[in-house]
């Protein structure tokens, strides 16, 4: 049997296949042969120590490496069949459909409305005014945000709290209706509260996307994701169903790193 | 039980220690109330049986500790896979532990009485029972201590034998009991006698059964189909 069927890294119903996929950062290697799908109107959470490559797999989802020098990958990354490292593919088209969210928010420094217009104006989604005051609004309404900033729509985003600023940011990249979502450690710089309401946001979101969250937190990742992913060195080494990765993982490397052990 | 004591953070792995320790201490104890109880009936000796009911007291306060060290570490440590299959398992064993104190305290306790009535021949015929079961706890003891999956299984298959001596036991009472009236208190004694022995087994089973999950992760299957005669199954 594969290892792939083993450790159970084939989704149900992917919404992104990635297969064979190496990456380099110049002669380094940073990722060795993934393959690991990302389960349609799921969350999946990718663990493991700093260094491991989770935060590379998540950037290569969306091309955000291409601006690094020297970074290099090889491999296939399908998202609805369309293959993400084609040399064709625009990588500005490609980040509308797969949006991030970062670990620190990073509004612009305009309005809380220009935020998130902004998108949706550069990529044409709308046509008129009235469209697109319709869409900030149902942008930050799925962003659980509408009823904090109603009132202030066109001050600037920055002069909001930080688990404000996150949920703006989310809003931003939902506003220009991605079908994946991917989030790089997006609650390490919030209170408990505002994590809390981050992580609520996300089970809302995940009924009309598929997301992918890198996160520290072990707690985390058992709290809001259907599928787990562990990097270690480089490698993917299991994958499965949240559950079971936290009560009975297969791999040692796994059961080191999530009970606090060295491997 | 054995994990491996590689925590980054040490004191983690002494509160794992601790348990395990607590688990064993309390399943000496419990293994010793059983012993206890049976030869004060062998032997018809009141004060021995008096000890074992008062060992019993210090079965419950070993699991009121647990239950709070299982509680604490599940709030402070939110522990995770072997770890976490780990305390919860200890919290059901020393449930189940403290259930096997408790019928084995309450064989002394009517051992008390039944030894007020002339000696009886159908008293031998309990010991072996309570050795089944007492191999059974001592067994599944080892298999916690050692972590070892397979004994945790062989010993869960132990407990066929024991419901069918129960059985027979059942059926050797009767017997005494039509022969003769006069012993049908004590006979009737000894029936809950051995019924709480046959009580001990299937804890003993539910025991292995966490041994097993808290080792591997995985559930061990249903047991054999169970029979009861006694209750009119073929």
């Amino acid at each position: 049997m594969a290892d792939g069927e083993r450790f159970n890294m084939v989704a149900a119903e992917a919404k992104v296949l990635v297969r064979d996929l190496n990456v380099y950062y110049g002669d380094k290697q940073a990722l060795f042969d993934i393959e690991l799908d990302i389960g349609k109107h799921q969350v999946t959470s990718l663990i493991g120590p700093s260094g491991c490559g989770k935060s590379t797999f998540l950037r290569c989802l969306n091309r955000m490496n291409d601006v690094i020098d020297g970074c290099r990958m090889e491999g296939s990354i399908k998202v609805d069949g369309d293959e993400v490292l084609d040399a064709s593919i625009d990588p500005v088209q490609l980040r509308r459909r797969v949006g991030m969210v970062f670990q620190k928010p990073n509004p612009f420094p305009k309005s809380i409305y220009d935020n998130i217009a902004y998108g949706p104006r550069i990529h044409g989604l709308v046509s008129n005014q009235d469209e697109l005051d319709e869409l900030v609004q149902s942008s930050l309404e799925r962003a659980a945000l509408w009823d904090e900033v109603k009132d202030r729509l066109h001050q600037p985003g920055t002069g909001l709290s930080g688990g404000q600023q996150q949920r703006l940011c989310i809003a931003r990249a939902i506003a220009v209706r991605p079908d994946v979502i991917l989030m790089d450690e997006p609650c390490s710089a919030l209170d408990p509260i505002a994590t809390a309401r981050v992580e609520e946001l996300i089970e809302e979101l995940k009924k009309a996307y598929s997301i992918v969250i890198v996160t520290h937190s072990m707690q985390q990742a058992a709290r809001i994701s259907q599928r787990t992913a562990f990097f270690h060195l480089g490698l993917l080494v299991e994958v499965g169903v949240t559950e079971q990765i936290f009560t009975a993982p297969r791999d040692e490397r796994t059961q080191g790193y999530i009970t606090g052990r060295f491997g | 039980m054995q994990t491996s004591n590689d925590h980054i953070v040490r004191s983690f792995n002494n509160d794992l220690n601790d348990l395990s320790a607590k688990i064993g201490k309390m399943g000496g104890q419990a293994e010793a109330i059983l012993q206890d109880s049976i030869q004060a009936l062998v032997r018809r000796d009141a004060d021995l049986a008096l000890r074992a009911v008062e060992a019993d007291r210090r079965v419950d306060a070993l699991d009121a500790e647990i239950e709070a060290a299982v509680v604490r570490m599940l709030a402070l440590r939110q522990p995770m896979a072997i770890d976490l299959r780990v305390i919860i398992s200890a919290l059901k064993i020393a449930q189940a532990l403290e259930r096997i104190a408790d019928h084995a305290k309450n064989g002394a306790k009517r051992a008390i009485i039944i030894n007020r009535a002339p000696p009886m021949e159908q008293v031998r015929s309990i010991v072996r029972l309570s050795e089944v079961a007492r191999d059974m706890l001592r067994g599944v003891l080892d298999a916690y201590a050692n972590g070892d999956a397979n004994s945790a299984v062989k010993i869960r298959d132990r407990d066929e034998d024991l419901d069918l001596l129960y059985e027979g036991y059942f059926r050797e009472c009767l017997t005494y009991m039509m022969e003769d009236s006069r012993s049908i208190t004590a006979c009737t004694h000894l029936l809950f006698i051995a019924k709480n022995i046959e009580r001990i087994g299937d804890h003993c089973t539910g025991i292995a059964e966490n041994v097993y999950y808290a080792v591997t992760g995985d559930r061990l299957g249903p047991a054999r189909p169970k029979s009861d005669q006694l209750l009119g199954d073929k």
